[in-house]
């Protein structure tokens, strides 16, 4: 699976804030940093096929060759996650991962306990997302992304809410499986260490190599 | 193209229908309203244009007494209900018996007012708690004085009824208000510049949570300007106000008399109008002396030694009254044997309650009926205009709240007579279909201004979440957003329920004396003065709003007992 940026541009009131071609190979991390309000977070946006109504959009976005940009985020199966882990509240940890998990799907209990016991979270699908650490909080919706089978990954800062320890941790658990998966993945974030971390090539929103 | 498009489904049409629900029973009532008020009223015969009906209504010996008494009251009412307001926000806020005061108003706000005026009375009558309690000792009654208390000439009582009640409601409105103008904030740089509590509140804040209180202010004065069931109780009778002869004149038997009716109905618009008016004037040029104030620096320290104690002076009375009122219904329900001046009755008995219980649970069936109806349409309507909002990525429209308050700000005695006399025609006055639209008319409002602000803080990351990973907008709608909102929409439902519970005006007139629930029977006995039979209806009246916000506050709990993140 691979996910092309042909010729992004992202414009506020006529004014350009992101303008970026890319190519991501299966498994590839690319990482795109810059100062806060330079437009990263507004590019997944785009992305997902959430991007404000005062923000205006050219280029496409193909997914596998299948030009995606005029998709409803529910119809691209791209999968995100935030610096905050937005747990449902009102659903269990296995009620979160069943959410994700693709209707038809057999064996669903199974699945579930497996993602769990993958993150690390054997027995946990009773627990309520309240009571989780944040570190455990993170594993949740990294599995619950998973389960949804994406075909491209996207990261807005997802470890910057972590302390020091669980962020190596937590860095080497999404990039493995996402990797393990084939994924193409984009991650946004100001911290070098998590650039050095994916090991791709790192760009700004104006496609400029970054150096680290 | 900033997004793909996505087809907004069934909400799309909610908004506009719910407009239509709102101001479509307004507009017809006004104009069933003004057609009659100038003799055109082809079922009784008037098919001519002519003055007739305001001459009679100006031969009527009342008229000037009730436009004063309407004007008074709800100025008055209002004045004083925004400044009890205003005082224990700026002067408590922040302190352990604020945070008391906040808990209090949730059910304070599921009271209907004739309870709440039916304790008052209770109280304050001259054969009330407060006399028995000074008596003899301190009075030298031995019986009742003979005192014009309730149903004072000037309204005063009235006002106190009135008052009791919408001051809670004006602070739920304030404190909604304090979050979205950053009042922490502004309070800080005021008070690290040497300002004191109230002064600091008052020019920093002040301006502007009134600009976002100004339509729920405006509300309680078109309220208390044309009240019907507050006013029956509490208010005066030779002769009542506007609002109460419009409505006897309606229910009168010689049906030339609603076309009086009409003619004063018009009159009392224009008079909620113009006083509305006068009031907007008054507030621009309270605004401009007092940016001359604010400018002035002066700090006020002072102010708070003497704001403090008088705001929980206050507050304590105001909320004593209410349970000491309701207390007395209580009590009074159930007394056998009580004298002059004993504080408590010498014997109990269980009697009225057994005398009333086939009636009142008539009485609850039909209210429950009417309520659950008209609340879960007025959820429905609210829970689609806030999506179709959310689908079509609008901000808020200003336009759409304003109509949202439209019911709120035409006085019902206005309206609603034409609404009546519509119903007539069609065939549908008494029926409990009318009941609850013109019930949904007032409902709405309510659940609109309880469910909008926690609506739009949900955060809409769980939507985007959500979609990628393939929901589409129902099922966020349904899976997600609703459930996370379970708090927010049960107690907008309790609130619409109790709303529902409080109407007089609309189930007397659209259910033409065939709908009775418990408020119209209860305010039917209100002339008849049986303390121990108003005490049944008055308590079964304010028990059943209660019970449903109870279980609307423990909902969450029981739906979702193991998840402490559905309890905040």
């Amino acid at each position: 699976m691979t996910l092309e940026l042909d010729r992004i541009a992202i414009t506020r009131a006529g004014a350009p804030l992101v303008a970026l071609s890319a190519h991501i190979a299966p498994g590839e991390v690319l990482t795109l940093m810059g100062p806060s309000g330079c437009g990263k977070s507004t590019l997944l946006a785009a992305l997902i096929g959430a991007l404000p109504d005062a923000f205006a959009l050219s280029g496409r976005v193909r997914l596998n060759g299948q030009d995606i940009t005029a998709l409803p985020t529910e119809a691209r199966r791209i999968g995100i996650l935030f610096q905050d882990a937005v747990l449902f509240p009102h659903l269990s940890v296995g009620g979160n991962l069943g959410f994700a998990l693709p209707r038809q799907t057999p064996d669903r209990a199974a699945r579930i306990e497996a993602a769990l016991a993958d993150a690390g979270l054997n027995g946990m699908a009773e627990r309520d997302p309240a009571t989780l650490s944040g570190g455990q909080r993170a594993r949740v919706a990294l599995m619950r992304t998973l389960l949804a089978e994406p075909r491209a990954l996207l990261l807005d800062e997802p470890f910057s809410k972590l302390d020091a320890a669980r962020r190596a941790q937590m860095r080497s658990f999404v990039f493995d499986r996402a990797r393990a998966k084939g994924l193409p993945v984009l991650m946004v974030t100001h911290d070098p260490d998590d650039a050095r971390a994916a090991g791709g090539a790192v760009v700004d929103v104006r496609g400029a190599p970054v150096s680290l | 193209m900033a997004r793909p498009l996505r087809s907004a489904g069934w909400v799309r049409p909610v908004p506009a229908l719910t407009v239509l629900l709102l101001a479509g029973p307004v507009a017809a009532g006004l104009a069933g309203a003004l057609l009659p008020a100038f003799g055109w009223m082809p079922a009784l015969g008037g098919n001519a244009l002519s003055l007739d009906p305001w001459r009679r209504l100006a031969e009527w010996p009342g008229l000037v007494a009730a436009v004063r008494l309407s004007v008074v009251t709800g100025l008055g009412a209002t004045a004083i209900s925004l400044a009890i307001t205003l005082l224990i926000v700026a002067a408590l806020q922040g302190t352990r018996a604020f945070a008391l005061v906040t808990r209090a108003l949730a059910p304070l706000l599921s009271l209907p007012h004739a309870a709440a005026a039916f304790g008052l009375a209770f109280l304050i009558a001259p054969s009330g708690w407060v006399a028995r309690a000074v008596s003899p000792w301190a009075t030298g009654w031995e019986r009742p004085p003979d005192l014009l208390i309730l149903g004072d000439p000037a309204g005063l009582s009235l006002i106190a009824g009135l008052v009791v009640k919408e001051v809670p409601f004006l602070l739920l409105m304030t404190l909604a208000a304090l979050g979205q103008v950053s009042a922490a904030q502004r309070m800080t740089v005021a008070r690290s510049l040497g300002y004191g509590r109230v002064t600091g509140w008052v020019k920093t804040v002040l301006p502007a949570v009134y600009a976002q209180i100004r339509l729920p202010v405006y509300a309680v004065l078109a309220y208390s300007m044309s009240v019907v069931d507050v006013a029956l109780i509490l208010g005066p009778t030779r002769p009542p106000t506007l609002a109460v002869q419009i409505v006897d004149w309606m229910g009168q038997r010689d049906l030339s008399l609603r076309l009086v009716a009409a003619a004063g109905a018009v009159l009392q618009l224009a008079l909620v109008l113009g006083t509305l008016a006068l009031w907007h004037g008054a507030e621009r040029g309270l605004a401009r002396l007092g940016q001359g104030w604010a400018a002035g620096g002066g700090r006020g320290r002072g102010v708070d030694k003497v704001a403090r104690p008088l705001a929980l002076g206050v507050a304590g009375l105001a909320g004593a009254a209410v349970l000491l009122g309701l207390a007395g219904l209580a009590l009074w329900s159930v007394a056998g044997l009580w004298r002059f001046p004993d504080l408590w009755p010498a014997s109990f008995s269980a009697r009225h309650w057994q005398g009333q219980s086939r009636g009142v649970l008539d009485a609850v069936r039909t209210t429950a009926l009417v309520g659950v109806l008209a609340t879960a349409l007025a959820l429905a309507l609210v829970i689609g205009a806030l999506e179709a909002e959310f689908r079509a990525r609008a901000r808020p429209s200003r336009r759409f709240t304003a109509l949202v308050y439209l019911p709120l700000l035409v006085p019902q005695v206005a309206f609603l007579p034409g609404l009546t006399t519509l119903a007539l025609i069609v065939g549908l006055d008494g029926q409990v279909v009318a009941v609850t639209v013109a019930h949904l008319v007032f409902v709405l409002p309510y659940v609109y201004l309880a469910l909008a602000d926690p609506w739009r803080a949900w955060d809409t990351r769980c939507a985007t979440i959500a979609h990628s990973l393939g929901a589409g907008p129902g099922r966020v709608l349904w899976a997600v957003r609703l459930p996370m909102l379970t708090r927010a929409l049960a107690i907008a439902a309790a609130i619409g329920f109790a709303t529902s519970v409080a109407q007089y005006l609309p189930t007397l007139l659209l259910g033409a004396g065939r709908v009775e629930t418990l408020t119209t029977e209860a305010v039917a006995l209100a002339a008849g003065g049986n303390r121990r039979l108003i005490g049944v209806w008055a308590v079964m009246q304010m028990l059943l709003p209660l019970v449903v916000f109870v279980g609307a506050l423990a909902l969450p709990a029981l739906l979702f007992p193991r998840l402490k993140g559905m309890r905040a």
